[in-house]
Protein backbone atom coordinates (compact mmCIF):
# COMPACT_ATOMS: atom_id res chain seq x y z
CA UNK A 1 0.00 0.00 0.00
CA UNK A 2 1.20 3.42 -0.76
CA UNK A 3 1.88 6.28 1.89
CA UNK A 4 -0.12 8.92 1.15
CA UNK A 5 1.23 12.19 0.99
CA UNK A 6 -1.33 13.48 3.34
CA UNK A 7 -4.58 12.15 5.21
CA UNK A 8 -7.92 14.24 5.41
CA UNK A 9 -9.93 13.27 7.89
CA UNK A 10 -13.92 13.56 7.59
CA UNK A 11 -15.02 11.14 9.42
CA UNK A 12 -18.52 11.89 10.86
CA UNK A 13 -19.51 14.34 7.63
CA UNK A 14 -22.22 13.14 5.30
CA UNK A 15 -22.09 13.02 1.73
CA UNK A 16 -21.08 15.31 -0.34
CA UNK A 17 -19.34 16.76 2.73
CA UNK A 18 -15.94 14.06 2.29
CA UNK A 19 -15.96 14.35 -1.84
CA UNK A 20 -16.14 18.07 -1.57
CA UNK A 21 -13.28 18.30 0.94
CA UNK A 22 -11.56 15.88 -1.70
CA UNK A 23 -12.36 18.01 -4.54
CA UNK A 24 -11.04 21.74 -2.50
CA UNK A 25 -7.66 19.78 -1.28
CA UNK A 26 -5.86 17.75 -4.12
CA UNK A 27 -5.56 20.55 -6.72
CA UNK A 28 -3.42 22.14 -3.84
CA UNK A 29 -0.87 18.92 -3.67
CA UNK A 30 1.58 18.05 -6.50
CA UNK A 31 0.44 16.11 -9.49
CA UNK A 32 1.66 12.63 -8.44
CA UNK A 33 0.38 13.23 -4.79
CA UNK A 34 -1.95 10.75 -2.97
CA UNK A 35 -4.40 11.65 -0.65
CA UNK A 36 -6.11 9.75 1.80
CA UNK A 37 -9.48 10.26 2.54
CA UNK A 38 -10.92 8.93 6.01
CA UNK A 39 -15.02 8.95 5.79
CA UNK A 40 -17.25 6.67 7.77
CA UNK A 41 -20.51 8.07 5.63
CA UNK A 42 -21.30 4.38 3.61
CA UNK A 43 -22.18 6.52 0.55
CA UNK A 44 -18.33 7.82 0.43
CA UNK A 45 -17.35 4.21 -0.86
CA UNK A 46 -19.49 4.81 -4.26
CA UNK A 47 -18.91 8.80 -4.50
CA UNK A 48 -15.32 9.21 -3.92
CA UNK A 49 -14.37 6.48 -7.11
CA UNK A 50 -17.19 8.21 -8.81
CA UNK A 51 -15.74 11.46 -8.63
CA UNK A 52 -11.85 10.52 -9.55
CA UNK A 53 -13.85 8.84 -12.62
CA UNK A 54 -15.74 12.42 -13.77
CA UNK A 55 -12.68 14.46 -12.88
CA UNK A 56 -9.86 11.46 -14.04
CA UNK A 57 -8.40 11.77 -11.34
CA UNK A 58 -6.71 8.13 -9.80
CA UNK A 59 -8.99 5.94 -7.37
CA UNK A 60 -6.07 4.37 -5.77
CA UNK A 61 -7.45 1.66 -4.05
CA UNK A 62 -10.21 1.96 -0.63
CA UNK A 63 -7.62 1.02 2.37
CA UNK A 64 -8.57 -1.98 3.73
CA UNK A 65 -10.32 -2.48 7.27
CA UNK A 66 -10.76 1.26 7.46
CA UNK A 67 -12.86 3.93 5.93
CA UNK A 68 -10.68 5.69 4.19
CA UNK A 69 -9.91 5.79 0.32
CA UNK A 70 -6.68 6.81 -1.36
CA UNK A 71 -6.57 9.06 -4.34
CA UNK A 72 -3.59 10.57 -6.57
CA UNK A 73 -3.80 13.49 -8.67
CA UNK A 74 -3.12 13.09 -12.30
CA UNK A 75 -3.17 16.26 -13.45
CA UNK B 1 -48.45 31.86 -3.89
CA UNK B 2 -47.60 27.99 -4.13
CA UNK B 3 -46.35 26.94 -7.82
CA UNK B 4 -48.59 24.29 -9.13
CA UNK B 5 -47.66 20.83 -7.70
CA UNK B 6 -46.22 18.70 -10.65
CA UNK B 7 -46.49 14.95 -9.67
CA UNK B 8 -43.20 13.23 -11.17
CA UNK B 9 -42.73 10.09 -8.68
CA UNK B 10 -45.04 7.42 -10.91
CA UNK B 11 -42.18 4.99 -10.12
CA UNK B 12 -43.34 5.10 -6.37
CA UNK B 13 -46.86 5.50 -6.95
CA UNK B 14 -49.01 6.53 -9.99
CA UNK B 15 -51.68 8.81 -9.49
CA UNK B 16 -54.93 7.06 -9.80
CA UNK B 17 -56.51 6.13 -12.75
CA UNK B 18 -59.65 7.53 -13.41
CA UNK B 19 -61.36 4.02 -14.65
CA UNK B 20 -59.84 3.01 -11.13
CA UNK B 21 -61.42 5.46 -9.73
CA UNK B 22 -65.05 4.59 -11.09
CA UNK B 23 -64.29 0.79 -10.56
CA UNK B 24 -63.43 1.68 -6.88
CA UNK B 25 -66.40 4.04 -6.07
CA UNK B 26 -68.82 1.18 -7.86
CA UNK B 27 -67.45 -1.53 -5.49
CA UNK B 28 -67.59 0.15 -2.62
CA UNK B 29 -71.33 -0.32 -2.45
CA UNK B 30 -71.36 -3.73 -4.60
CA UNK B 31 -68.50 -5.52 -3.72
CA UNK B 32 -68.12 -5.29 0.32
CA UNK B 33 -68.74 -8.87 1.20
CA UNK B 34 -66.70 -11.73 1.78
CA UNK B 35 -66.44 -13.73 -1.62
CA UNK B 36 -66.36 -16.92 0.46
CA UNK B 37 -69.48 -16.97 1.74
CA UNK B 38 -72.95 -18.42 0.90
CA UNK B 39 -75.52 -15.98 0.09
CA UNK B 40 -76.36 -13.72 -2.57
CA UNK B 41 -73.87 -10.57 -1.36
CA UNK B 42 -70.99 -12.85 -0.87
CA UNK B 43 -71.95 -14.32 -4.36
CA UNK B 44 -72.07 -10.80 -5.65
CA UNK B 45 -68.54 -9.80 -4.60
CA UNK B 46 -67.38 -13.62 -5.78
CA UNK B 47 -68.43 -12.82 -9.40
CA UNK B 48 -66.65 -9.60 -8.92
CA UNK B 49 -63.71 -11.02 -7.84
CA UNK B 50 -63.57 -13.67 -10.04
CA UNK B 51 -64.28 -11.19 -12.75
CA UNK B 52 -60.99 -9.08 -11.50
CA UNK B 53 -58.63 -11.93 -11.85
CA UNK B 54 -59.92 -13.12 -15.49
CA UNK B 55 -59.44 -9.52 -16.79
CA UNK B 56 -56.20 -9.27 -14.73
CA UNK B 57 -55.02 -12.69 -16.06
CA UNK B 58 -56.12 -11.86 -19.67
CA UNK B 59 -53.95 -8.66 -19.53
CA UNK B 60 -50.86 -10.74 -18.11
CA UNK B 61 -50.96 -13.30 -20.46
CA UNK B 62 -51.79 -16.57 -17.94
CA UNK B 63 -54.43 -18.28 -16.19
CA UNK B 64 -56.86 -17.28 -14.48
CA UNK B 65 -55.76 -19.94 -11.60
CA UNK B 66 -52.58 -18.78 -11.57
CA UNK B 67 -52.75 -15.23 -10.47
CA UNK B 68 -53.27 -14.21 -6.86
CA UNK B 69 -54.49 -10.88 -5.38
CA UNK B 70 -51.95 -9.96 -2.17
CA UNK B 71 -52.09 -7.01 0.05
CA UNK B 72 -49.29 -5.46 -1.28
CA UNK B 73 -46.50 -5.71 -4.17
CA UNK B 74 -44.05 -5.99 -1.37
CA UNK B 75 -46.26 -8.47 0.13
CA UNK B 76 -46.35 -10.55 -3.44
CA UNK B 77 -42.35 -10.13 -3.80
CA UNK B 78 -42.04 -11.62 -0.18
CA UNK B 79 -43.89 -14.25 -1.35
CA UNK B 80 -42.63 -14.91 -4.64
CA UNK B 81 -38.83 -15.44 -2.88
CA UNK B 82 -40.06 -17.23 0.26
CA UNK B 83 -42.63 -19.74 -1.34
CA UNK B 84 -40.17 -20.31 -4.53
CA UNK B 85 -37.74 -21.42 -2.02
CA UNK B 86 -39.89 -23.22 0.44
CA UNK B 87 -41.21 -25.55 -2.73
CA UNK B 88 -37.29 -26.28 -3.74
CA UNK B 89 -35.77 -26.70 -0.04
CA UNK B 90 -35.55 -30.29 -1.45
CA UNK B 91 -32.75 -29.11 -3.95
CA UNK B 92 -31.14 -26.65 -2.69
CA UNK B 93 -31.37 -23.30 0.22
CA UNK B 94 -29.75 -20.91 -2.12
CA UNK B 95 -31.33 -17.80 -4.02
CA UNK B 96 -29.52 -16.38 -6.69
CA UNK B 97 -30.08 -12.50 -7.48
CA UNK B 98 -29.28 -9.39 -9.13
CA UNK B 99 -27.61 -6.97 -6.93
CA UNK B 100 -30.36 -4.48 -8.06
CA UNK B 101 -33.38 -6.16 -6.99
CA UNK B 102 -36.21 -3.89 -5.02
CA UNK B 103 -35.56 -3.85 -1.12
CA UNK B 104 -38.45 -6.14 -0.64
CA UNK B 105 -36.53 -8.91 -2.46
CA UNK B 106 -33.26 -8.16 -0.96
CA UNK B 107 -35.53 -8.39 2.52
CA UNK B 108 -36.37 -11.58 1.91
CA UNK B 109 -33.57 -12.80 0.62
CA UNK B 110 -31.93 -11.68 3.93
CA UNK B 111 -34.84 -13.54 6.29
CA UNK B 112 -33.85 -16.51 4.15
CA UNK B 113 -30.21 -16.16 5.17
CA UNK B 114 -31.03 -15.28 8.66
CA UNK B 115 -32.83 -19.07 8.65
CA UNK B 116 -29.77 -20.78 7.31
CA UNK B 117 -30.11 -20.38 3.83
CA UNK B 118 -27.82 -18.60 1.26
CA UNK B 119 -27.90 -15.73 -1.31
CA UNK B 120 -25.64 -15.08 -3.93
CA UNK B 121 -25.83 -11.40 -5.79
CA UNK B 122 -25.19 -11.12 -9.16
CA UNK B 123 -23.47 -7.79 -10.23
CA UNK B 124 -24.48 -5.28 -13.08
CA UNK B 125 -22.36 -2.89 -14.82
CA UNK B 126 -22.12 0.92 -14.75
CA UNK B 127 -25.13 1.09 -17.29
CA UNK B 128 -26.91 -1.23 -14.24
CA UNK B 129 -27.44 -4.22 -16.84
CA UNK B 130 -26.99 -7.23 -15.33
CA UNK B 131 -23.76 -9.39 -15.89
CA UNK B 132 -25.00 -12.33 -17.87
CA UNK B 133 -21.92 -14.88 -17.62
CA UNK B 134 -21.84 -14.23 -13.90
CA UNK B 135 -25.53 -14.78 -13.66
CA UNK B 136 -25.28 -17.79 -16.31
CA UNK B 137 -22.51 -19.18 -13.62
CA UNK B 138 -24.74 -18.57 -10.45
CA UNK B 139 -27.59 -20.30 -11.54
CA UNK B 140 -26.01 -23.11 -12.78
CA UNK B 141 -23.71 -24.36 -9.25
CA UNK B 142 -25.39 -27.01 -7.24
CA UNK B 143 -27.98 -26.16 -4.38
CA UNK B 144 -29.71 -23.00 -6.22
CA UNK B 145 -33.42 -22.83 -5.27
CA UNK B 146 -34.58 -20.37 -7.02
CA UNK B 147 -33.25 -16.87 -9.22
CA UNK B 148 -34.47 -13.68 -8.63
CA UNK B 149 -34.49 -10.74 -11.45
CA UNK B 150 -36.00 -7.40 -11.40
CA UNK B 151 -37.78 -6.87 -15.17
CA UNK B 152 -36.24 -3.51 -15.67
CA UNK B 153 -34.69 -1.33 -12.52
CA UNK B 154 -37.28 0.77 -10.28
CA UNK B 155 -34.47 2.90 -9.64
CA UNK B 156 -32.53 3.81 -12.56
CA UNK B 157 -34.70 2.52 -15.57
CA UNK B 158 -32.04 0.01 -17.19
CA UNK B 159 -34.22 -3.02 -18.86
CA UNK B 160 -32.66 -6.59 -17.80
CA UNK B 161 -31.91 -9.23 -20.62
CA UNK B 162 -34.87 -11.41 -18.69
CA UNK B 163 -35.24 -13.67 -22.10
CA UNK B 164 -31.47 -14.97 -22.03
CA UNK B 165 -31.82 -14.94 -17.84
CA UNK B 166 -34.23 -17.18 -18.36
CA UNK B 167 -32.74 -19.54 -20.79
CA UNK B 168 -29.86 -19.74 -18.43
CA UNK B 169 -32.31 -20.65 -15.28
CA UNK B 170 -34.28 -23.50 -18.21
CA UNK B 171 -30.88 -24.51 -18.99
CA UNK B 172 -30.08 -25.08 -15.26
CA UNK B 173 -33.45 -26.16 -14.18
CA UNK B 174 -33.93 -23.41 -11.87
CA UNK B 175 -37.17 -21.28 -11.76
CA UNK B 176 -37.03 -17.76 -12.42
CA UNK B 177 -39.08 -15.01 -10.54
CA UNK B 178 -39.28 -11.95 -12.02
CA UNK B 179 -40.41 -8.64 -10.31
CA UNK B 180 -42.54 -7.18 -13.10
CA UNK B 181 -43.98 -4.07 -10.91
CA UNK B 182 -42.56 -1.14 -13.29
CA UNK B 183 -43.48 -3.17 -16.24
CA UNK B 184 -46.76 -4.41 -16.25
CA UNK B 185 -49.33 -1.89 -17.54
CA UNK B 186 -46.67 0.12 -19.22
CA UNK B 187 -44.31 -2.57 -21.67
CA UNK B 188 -45.28 -6.34 -22.49
CA UNK B 189 -44.45 -8.34 -20.09
CA UNK B 190 -41.14 -10.88 -21.05
CA UNK B 191 -41.48 -14.69 -21.31
CA UNK B 192 -39.74 -17.60 -19.42
CA UNK B 193 -40.52 -16.80 -15.87
CA UNK B 194 -42.66 -19.13 -13.63
CA UNK B 195 -43.17 -16.54 -10.78
CA UNK B 196 -43.95 -12.84 -11.22
CA UNK B 197 -44.83 -10.02 -9.32
CA UNK B 198 -46.81 -6.92 -9.76
CA UNK B 199 -48.44 -3.91 -7.72
CA UNK B 200 -51.19 -1.90 -8.75
CA UNK B 201 -50.09 1.15 -7.80
CA UNK B 202 -47.23 1.63 -9.82
CA UNK B 203 -49.84 1.29 -13.05
CA UNK B 204 -52.58 4.03 -11.66
CA UNK B 205 -54.35 0.96 -9.26
CA UNK B 206 -54.87 2.20 -5.78
CA UNK B 207 -53.08 1.34 -3.04
CA UNK B 208 -52.52 -2.16 -1.34
CA UNK B 209 -53.01 -4.50 -3.93
CA UNK B 210 -50.69 -6.73 -5.23
CA UNK B 211 -50.19 -9.23 -8.00
CA UNK B 212 -48.56 -12.76 -7.52
CA UNK B 213 -48.77 -15.05 -10.40
CA UNK B 214 -46.98 -19.03 -9.97
CA UNK B 215 -47.35 -20.86 -13.31
CA UNK B 216 -48.56 -23.78 -13.46
CA UNK B 217 -45.85 -26.82 -12.52
CA UNK B 218 -43.89 -24.83 -10.69
CA UNK B 219 -42.64 -25.72 -6.94
CA UNK B 220 -44.11 -22.97 -4.96
CA UNK B 221 -45.39 -23.28 -1.21
CA UNK B 222 -47.06 -20.72 0.97
CA UNK B 223 -44.42 -19.14 3.47
CA UNK B 224 -47.35 -18.19 5.16
CA UNK B 225 -49.56 -19.70 7.72
CA UNK B 226 -52.22 -22.04 5.71
CA UNK B 227 -55.35 -20.04 4.26
CA UNK B 228 -57.90 -21.09 1.96
CA UNK B 229 -58.27 -17.68 0.13
CA UNK B 230 -56.54 -16.69 -3.39
CA UNK B 231 -55.53 -20.66 -4.21
CA UNK B 232 -54.06 -20.53 -0.39
CA UNK B 233 -50.75 -18.13 -1.88
CA UNK B 234 -51.60 -15.34 0.68
CA UNK B 235 -53.94 -15.36 3.82
CA UNK B 236 -56.65 -12.86 4.56
CA UNK B 237 -59.70 -11.61 2.64
CA UNK B 238 -58.98 -9.48 -0.44
CA UNK B 239 -59.53 -5.46 -0.81
CA UNK B 240 -62.52 -6.46 -2.91
CA UNK B 241 -63.01 -2.31 -4.18
CA UNK B 242 -59.21 -2.41 -4.59
CA UNK B 243 -58.53 -4.88 -6.49
CA UNK B 244 -61.78 -4.45 -8.71
CA UNK B 245 -60.20 -0.93 -9.06
CA UNK B 246 -56.55 -2.39 -9.79
CA UNK B 247 -57.76 -4.76 -12.57
CA UNK B 248 -60.17 -2.08 -14.85
CA UNK B 249 -57.13 0.37 -14.19
CA UNK B 250 -54.43 -2.57 -15.65
CA UNK B 251 -57.17 -3.14 -18.63
CA UNK B 252 -57.14 0.72 -19.60
CA UNK B 253 -53.33 1.21 -18.81
CA UNK B 254 -51.86 -2.13 -20.98
CA UNK B 255 -54.43 -0.93 -23.79
CA UNK B 256 -53.04 2.94 -23.42
CA UNK B 257 -49.31 1.38 -22.83
CA UNK B 258 -47.97 1.35 -26.45
CA UNK B 259 -49.12 5.27 -27.11
CA UNK B 260 -47.68 5.62 -23.67
CA UNK B 261 -44.78 4.71 -23.96
CA UNK B 262 -44.27 6.32 -27.11
CA UNK B 263 -45.51 9.86 -25.94
CA UNK B 264 -43.27 9.67 -22.63
CA UNK B 265 -40.25 7.95 -23.98
CA UNK B 266 -39.22 11.01 -26.07
CA UNK B 267 -39.55 13.25 -23.24
CA UNK B 268 -37.24 11.43 -20.85
CA UNK B 269 -34.83 11.28 -24.06
CA UNK B 270 -35.45 15.11 -23.39
CA UNK B 271 -34.69 15.02 -19.78
CA UNK B 272 -31.47 13.29 -20.34
CA UNK B 273 -30.52 14.99 -23.22
CA UNK B 274 -31.25 18.88 -21.77
CA UNK B 275 -30.24 18.00 -17.87
CA UNK B 276 -27.03 16.38 -19.06
CA UNK B 277 -26.49 19.81 -21.05
CA UNK B 278 -27.75 22.43 -19.04
CA UNK B 279 -26.33 21.27 -15.63
CA UNK B 280 -22.82 20.97 -15.19
CA UNK B 281 -21.10 18.05 -13.34
CA UNK B 282 -24.45 16.03 -13.99
CA UNK B 283 -24.44 12.28 -14.17
CA UNK B 284 -27.03 10.76 -16.01
CA UNK B 285 -27.84 7.14 -15.17
CA UNK B 286 -29.24 3.88 -16.04
CA UNK B 287 -28.46 2.47 -19.86
CA UNK B 288 -30.04 5.21 -22.60
CA UNK B 289 -31.44 3.14 -24.87
CA UNK B 290 -32.35 0.00 -23.37
CA UNK B 291 -34.89 1.83 -20.20
CA UNK B 292 -37.90 2.18 -19.51
CA UNK B 293 -40.15 4.31 -21.15
CA UNK B 294 -41.13 7.10 -18.27
CA UNK B 295 -38.39 6.83 -15.99
CA UNK B 296 -34.95 8.81 -15.81
CA UNK B 297 -31.93 9.07 -12.91
CA UNK B 298 -29.20 11.86 -12.34
CA UNK B 299 -26.67 12.90 -9.74
CA UNK B 300 -25.74 16.09 -9.08
CA UNK B 301 -22.09 16.53 -8.12
CA UNK B 302 -21.72 18.05 -4.54
CA UNK B 303 -25.28 18.62 -3.94
CA UNK B 304 -26.69 17.18 -0.76
CA UNK B 305 -29.91 14.93 -2.13
CA UNK B 306 -31.97 15.48 0.70
CA UNK B 307 -31.74 19.30 0.33
CA UNK B 308 -32.32 19.34 -3.60
CA UNK B 309 -35.50 17.08 -3.34
CA UNK B 310 -37.00 20.57 -0.65
CA UNK B 311 -35.61 22.51 -3.01
CA UNK B 312 -37.64 21.01 -5.89
CA UNK B 313 -40.19 20.49 -3.43
CA UNK B 314 -40.68 24.11 -3.07
CA UNK B 315 -40.87 25.02 -6.76
CA UNK B 316 -43.80 22.11 -6.75
CA UNK B 317 -41.62 19.17 -8.13
CA UNK B 318 -42.14 15.83 -6.71
CA UNK B 319 -39.62 13.29 -7.13
CA UNK B 320 -37.28 10.88 -5.53
CA UNK B 321 -33.79 10.20 -4.59
CA UNK B 322 -31.44 7.12 -3.70
CA UNK B 323 -29.16 9.47 -2.28
CA UNK B 324 -28.05 7.88 1.64
CA UNK B 325 -29.66 12.00 3.18
CA UNK B 326 -32.77 10.88 2.06
CA UNK B 327 -33.21 6.79 3.33
CA UNK B 328 -34.06 6.45 6.70
CA UNK B 329 -31.07 4.02 6.86
CA UNK B 330 -29.17 6.84 5.74
CA UNK B 331 -27.35 4.11 3.22
CA UNK B 332 -27.17 5.01 -0.58
CA UNK B 333 -29.00 3.37 -3.04
CA UNK B 334 -27.96 -0.25 -3.52
CA UNK B 335 -29.04 0.14 -7.03
CA UNK B 336 -26.54 3.26 -7.63
CA UNK B 337 -24.02 1.56 -5.42
CA UNK B 338 -24.26 -1.53 -7.51
CA UNK B 339 -23.56 0.40 -10.68
CA UNK B 340 -20.51 2.74 -8.96
CA UNK B 341 -22.36 5.88 -10.16
CA UNK B 342 -22.48 8.84 -8.21
CA UNK B 343 -24.95 8.64 -4.86
CA UNK B 344 -25.78 12.42 -3.77
CA UNK B 345 -27.50 14.51 -4.85
CA UNK B 346 -29.78 12.22 -6.72
CA UNK B 347 -32.95 12.52 -8.77
CA UNK B 348 -35.69 10.18 -10.27
CA UNK B 349 -37.97 11.21 -12.05
CA UNK B 350 -40.53 9.01 -13.51
CA UNK B 351 -43.80 10.20 -15.47
CA UNK B 352 -47.34 9.15 -15.92
CA UNK B 353 -50.17 9.50 -18.30
CA UNK B 354 -51.04 12.91 -16.76
CA UNK B 355 -47.61 13.83 -17.08
CA UNK B 356 -47.63 17.03 -20.09
CA UNK B 357 -44.84 18.11 -22.29
CA UNK B 358 -45.08 21.39 -20.72
CA UNK B 359 -44.56 20.30 -17.34
CA UNK B 360 -41.65 18.31 -18.18
CA UNK B 361 -40.28 22.28 -20.21
CA UNK B 362 -40.78 23.66 -16.89
CA UNK B 363 -39.10 20.94 -15.07
CA UNK B 364 -35.93 21.23 -17.35
CA UNK B 365 -36.14 25.43 -17.61
CA UNK B 366 -35.90 25.50 -13.59
CA UNK B 367 -33.68 22.86 -12.65
CA UNK B 368 -30.37 24.20 -13.70
CA UNK B 369 -31.03 27.62 -11.87
CA UNK B 370 -32.03 25.28 -8.56
CA UNK B 371 -28.87 23.26 -9.23
CA UNK B 372 -26.57 26.51 -9.29
CA UNK B 373 -28.71 28.08 -6.57
CA UNK B 374 -27.38 25.09 -4.10
CA UNK B 375 -24.42 25.32 -5.01
CA UNK B 376 -23.55 28.73 -5.06
CA UNK B 377 -25.28 28.21 -0.75
CA UNK B 378 -22.80 25.13 -0.48
CA UNK B 379 -19.68 27.51 -1.64
CA UNK B 380 -18.79 24.15 -4.13
CA UNK B 381 -18.76 26.32 -7.55
CA UNK B 382 -15.57 25.89 -10.01
CA UNK B 383 -14.59 22.98 -8.08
Amino acid sequence: MTEPTEVLDCRGQRCPLPVIALARRLPELPVGAVLRVLADDPAAAVDIPAWCRMRGQHFVAAVPDTPAYDVRRTH
Amino acid sequence: MSPTPVYLDAATAAPLHPVARQALLAALDDGWADPGRLYSQARRARQLLDAAREATAATLGVRADELSFTPSGTTAAHGAVLGGLAGRRRVGATLVHSAIEHSAVLHAAERHVAGGGAAVGVPVDRLGRLDLSAWSEAVRAPGVALAALIAASHEVGTVQPVARAAADCADAGVPLYVDAAQVVGRAPVPAGWSVLTASAHKWGGPPGVGLLVVRKGTRWESPWPADERESGRTPGVVDLPAVVAAAASLRAAAADAAAEAARLAPLVDRIRARVAAEVPDVEVVGDPVDRLPHLVTFSCLYVDGEVLLHALDRRGFAVSSGSSCTSSTLRPSHVLEAMGVLSHGNVRVSLHRETTEAEVERFLAELPGIVAELRAEAGVVGL
